[in-house]
């Protein structure tokens, strides 16, 4: 800081050196206050090298930047410059400017005018005779002012209402679509592969929105019992959205050769929670404190995925009470 | 100093554990050079192949298959049908023959001959009716742009949106630095080890091509800002962060300042 | 005799007008102890005067909206595909404004480099005592910006909504939801609506990154500045003439001036360096974000990488009481670790004189040998805190180096409690015995010196 303000010093005095006139004299024979430094020719060459150099690197940049030249080439002219400037400065304050250890005392501290600082508020308050009363009546103010200011500042977002937490396009028979708002058939989900789906006529930028759709063997289910119907066909819909952190579960781990590899499983990207679509989202490994919610199905007299209801549990990241509730 | 010989040791500690096994020699029947490249198939199969697969490539169940060469017992899944494309793609990506049933196939050097990949793929593709045959090895006309937009949808949640591989619990997703198109056209089909697959309804014809026009592009991205790193973001940046940069910028501070004199 | 001065003049000037030159005076000649890790806190210093002016040029193309839109610039493989306006004009600010990526990439490495120049600093001042009395506040200060600067560079990675920034959002908009009680309805304060919120957000954001979080920076900068030039800085007892009592230090003006300046041009040389030739967050690699993509090894920049180890370390463990959810697991690793890190951080100075009961002043620093409680604590809380943050890159480690992704995770598991611990022991047996190593060292000396001064005085002085 102390620094800044000296170079600023030193500039400004420069310049004003220009503009000014007055009188100033300086006696020769004062004594000196900045210790003697001899000449080093061979430094103030070199410093003033390496500004040239930066003069002829910094217009260089210039002329890059005329000829749309590369990132590569702006940031190596630039860079040149300032490094030779940098090195110029160093060269000067280590060789040719006077560096000289000095000792001083360090600074104490004054309790004396701490003491005087506590006396002049204190006598200021002589003529109070209700000190407590008007100091309370001042906290209210200021704590109801500052209420006052921060109102606005609820606006921003529903404070009190967790509900829209809850919500979620899907209602019973809303159709399932892809990324490009085609219908989703039944018979176009196969085993081992899996799909991105959204509710048909919605936002696909809701949480509740995208859905990750896989098809297991029935026989290979162990969906909880009240889950009976949910999976016609063995195709699962499961809310693409990570319980832990929000991220898409954008991995589906699906075994060509079931003996000896591991179980089908969706896998988040960012903390890698696994969650097991044969038993209904369960977690199996990973930071995720909920299973991944599930979605009804039923297929449509048209072929196409509808929606049978809604999720076995709020989507996305958990909050307090996110247990409370169903999802509506 | 003594937390990264720590961890160098922690490390060290956990490595060799999970190691895959080596991959067994091959072995080359005496006088396989001669014949039809169906016979030729026919006898590196049953050299090479037949302990997991089956002596006629109808598949071995855990438990239940013969002692091989390694002295493990094979399993392996049914190759009726496959066709060609898949023997084509585990022979050359070098994943077969694996060392031990049940390990995640790992990118290798082809360990048969060009022609001995020919000869076991006209076997194998022989072992069932139809199956779908070799993909085009062009690039093709595929859509960067869409194969983006395609990849970040199927792939990039294990290959990472660049292709640089992953992490999926209890596998690795591989990089995709040196698969080539024919490679990836394969892949896609076939949903090797832990991936998923994709028939033509999943992801069609063209959307394949753009797939393999933006994994092209992908091995070899526009790096405009100079040196790529690796194209996987934050952690060779924060690698560079703190060994260029901060060693840079200390050994500034070093020169421009004074050493303690003590 | 005296003689005309062009420098005179001016300055008589100055004092007559604004009275300035006592100051200027006593400015010029304040007095810098002379060690080269004094320049540290510099350093992080110039990466911020570094942002703000790249900062400036980026915030004249950069578009903080969310609105859809269709990209037709200058970059290939993403003409056609749908956006928001803020990621399509960080493209074009790449592709189509002149300069424009160098700009972009030096600021982003500056951010870097700020925070890791941060922590070195606070590696120094924790390591060798110099946030003892009269110096806590100045400490207390620093560590308030450190915090400020991890949000800050936060909300510059998610500005962008790319890919990685849309990822990074997400978690965060989980930790938020994760305080215990509040954390449903603070979430959607901040974001407006369920994530990914109104999008007023994305404005919230870009003011906050470009006005608020700079000004608070600059303003606790300020702080800090002041308390320093006030307080003065400490010393290494380095000169003979050393000692609590006494600075010796080199004068601002000129011997450090030339040091100072010089470095503040290297820093900006070093980030213009890396800015022009190695690639930082290729953005449009990958790709614009949605809801519903998610690619493999998103990680956030390497300042926040203990945090994404916090939270993948973490068993999935949310405390219930019946049906009602109390604290969401996030909150383990999203904020009460890092709480912890910068409470303790925050109070270390008066935690430290509990228990040595030490409250004199002080202005010579130890060496970290001296202080071996506190070197062993700062190394093994440091160590815990590396240890989480090396967790963070486990996944990649799967892929470079083929270590299975759960072992690892196990593995870190027990190592970030029992190594910390061990080293605990290590590091103050290590310390206590380099003083005793020390004072056995002194003591020989002392009896060589006595048997030279026990001899005849003729004798003593042949020895020198």
């Amino acid at each position: 800081m102390n620094l800044l303000r000296a170079l600023a010093g030193w500039v400004m005095l420069r310049l004003l050196a220009r503009f000014s006139r007055g009188s100033g004299r300086l006696p020769e024979d004062r004594p000196r206050i900045v210790a003697p430094q001899p000449p080093h020719p061979r430094a103030e060459g070199l410093a003033v090298g390496l500004l040239l150099l930066a003069a002829v690197s910094g217009v260089l940049f210039v002329v890059l930047y005329a000829l749309e030249a590369s990132t590569q080439l702006l940031g190596l002219a630039l860079a040149g410059a300032l490094l030779a400037i940098g090195v110029a400065l160093v060269v000067l304050a280590k060789r040719v400017l006077p560096t000289e250890q000095l000792a001083e005392p360090f600074p104490e501290p004054d309790p004396e005018q701490a003491d005087e600082v506590a006396q002049i508020v204190r006598e200021s308050g002589d003529g109070l005779t209700r000190k407590k009363l008007l100091l309370a009546a001042g906290g209210a103010a200021g704590c109801a002012l500052g209420a006052a200011a921060v109102a606005p500042a609820l606006s921003l977002g529903p404070l009190l209402d967790t509900d829209p937490l809850y919500k979620t396009p899907w209602r019973r028979g809303v159709r399932l679509v892809d990324a490009h708002n085609e219908p989703v058939r039944a018979d176009d989900i196969e085993p081992a592969a899996f799909y991105t789906a959204f509710p048909e006529g919605a936002s696909k930028e809701l949480l509740g929105a995208p859905l990750v759709v896989v098809r297991l063997a029935a026989a290979d289910l162990r969906l909880p019992r009240e889950r009976v119907g949910w999976a016609p066909g063995g195709i699962l819909a499961f809310s693409k959205i990570c319980t832990h952190a929000g991220c898409a579960v954008a991995l589906y781990r699906s075994p060509l050769y079931d003996p000896t590899e591991p179980d089908p499983a969706l896998v988040c990207p960012c903390h890698y929670s696994t969650f097991n679509p044969a038993t209904g989202g369960e977690v199996i490994f990973g930071p995720a404190g909920r299973p991944l919610p599930q979605l009804p199905l039923m297929i449509g007299r048209d072929g196409v995925l509808r929606s049978a209801g809604d999720f076995s549990g709020p989507v996305g990241p958990s909050w307090s009470g996110v247990r409370s509730r169903r999802p509506t | 100093m003594r937390r990264r010989l720590a961890i160098l040791a922690g490390l060290l500690v956990l490595a060799p554990a999970p190691a895959a096994a080596d991959p067994p020699p091959i072995v080359r029947p005496i006088g396989s050079e001669q014949g039809t490249p169906q016979q030729r198939g026919s006898e590196l199969f049953a050299a090479n192949c037949a302990t997991c697969h089956g002596s006629r490539g109808e598949g071995v169940k855990p438990g239940r298959g013969a002692l091989g060469a390694t002295g493990v017992a094979g399993a392996g899944p049914s190759l009726l049908g496959v066709g060609a494309l898949a023997p084509d793609f585990y022979l050359t990506t070098g994943y077969m023959p694996l060392g031990r049933p049940g390990d995640q196939p790992v990118r290798a050097r082809q360990r048969f001959h060009a022609d001995e990949v020919r000869a076991l793929t006209t076997y194998v593709a022989s072992l069932g009716r139809g199956g779908p045959a070799i993909p085009p090895s062009a690039v093709g006309e595929g859509n960067v742009a869409r194969g983006l937009e395609s990849f970040s949808q199927h792939c990039a949640g294990c290959h990472q949106v660049v292709g640089q591989g992953g992490v999926v619990t209890g596998a690795k997703a591989p990089p995709l630095q040196h698969a080539t198109p024919r490679q990836v056209r394969e892949a896609v089909r076939i949903g090797p080890y832990v991936m998923p697959r994709f028939s033509t309804r999943a992801i069609s014809a063209a959307e394949l091509d753009d797939l393999v026009a933006y994994v092209h592009d992908a091995q070899a991205p526009k790096d405009a800002g100079g040196w790529g790193i690796n194209h996987i973001g934050p952690f060779p940046e924060g690698i560079v962060t703190w060994l260029m940069g901060m060693v840079v910028l200390v050994a500034s501070c070093v020169l421009i300042g004074s050493r303690l004199r003590s | 005799m005296t003689h005309r001065d062009g420098l005179a003049d001016p300055v008589r000037f100055v004092e007559d007008r604004t009275g300035a030159a006592p100051l200027l005076r006593k400015g010029l000649r304040y007095l810098f102890p002379d060690h080269w890790s004094f320049l540290l806190g510099e350093v992080a210093l110039y990466c911020f005067v570094v942002l703000i002016a790249t900062g400036i040029y980026l915030a004249l193309f950069f578009e903080p909206s969310t609105a859809d839109t269709v990209y037709h610039g200058a970059y290939a493989p993403l003409r056609g595909t749908h956006m928001s306006e803020a990621y399509k004009s960080a493209v074009d600010l790449s592709f189509g404004v002149k300069s424009g990526l160098l700009l972009r990439q030096t600021h982003h490495w500056a951010a870097d480099l700020f925070v890791a120049a941060i922590v070195v600093h606070l590696l120094r001042v924790f390591f060798t005592g110099a946030f003892r009395r009269p110096r806590e506040l100045t400490y207390v200060i620093g560590v308030l910006m450190l915090i400020v600067a991890l949000l800050e560079g936060y909300l510059g990675y998610s500005l962008v909504d790319d890919l990685l920034s849309g990822m990074g959002l997400a978690i965060g908009y989980g930790v938020a939801e994760s305080i215990p009680l509040i954390g449903g309805n603070f979430a959607q304060l901040i974001w407006g609506a369920p994530y990914p919120g109104t999008g007023a957000f994305e404005s919230r954001m870009y003011i906050a990154h470009v006005l608020l979080f700079p000004g608070l920076l600059a303003v606790l900068i300020g702080g800090h500045l002041a308390l320093i030039a006030s307080r003065h800085h400490t010393q290494f007892k380095a000169d003979r003439r050393a000692s609590e009592g006494t600075l010796v230090g080199v004068p601002a003006f000129p011997g450090q001036a030339g040091r100072s300046v010089g470095l503040l041009f290297v820093v900006a040389a070093v980030l213009v360096a890396l800015g022009g030739l190695i690639q930082i967050n290729p953005i449009w690699q990958w790709g614009p974000y949605e809801l519903a993509l998610g690619t493999n090894g998103a990680q956030p920049d390497w300042y926040l990488g203990w945090l994404i180890g916090a939270l993948r370390l973490m068993p999935g463990f949310d405390v219930t009481i019946g049906s009602f959810t109390l604290i969401p697991g996030p909150f383990w690793g999203g904020i009460l670790f890092p709480g912890i890190v910068f409470v303790v951080l925050l109070a270390f100075p008066w935690l430290e004189r509990r228990v040595t009961g030490d409250r004199r002043r002080h202005n010579v620093l130890q060496r970290p040998r001296e202080a071996p409680g506190r070197t062993a604590f700062g190394a093994a809380f440091a160590v815990w805190v590396f240890l989480i943050f090396v967790a963070g890159s486990a996944d990649r480690m799967t892929v470079f180096l083929g270590l299975p992704y759960v072992s690892q995770v196990w593995f870190y598991r027990v190592l970030v409690w029992v190594l910390p611990v061990v080293l605990f022991f290590v590091v103050r047996r290590w310390c206590t015995a380099l003083l005793r190593a020390e004072a056995i060292e002194a003591l020989q000396h002392e009896a060589e010196e006595e048997a030279v001064i026990s001899r005849p005085a003729g004798a003593a002085s042949q020895v020198r």
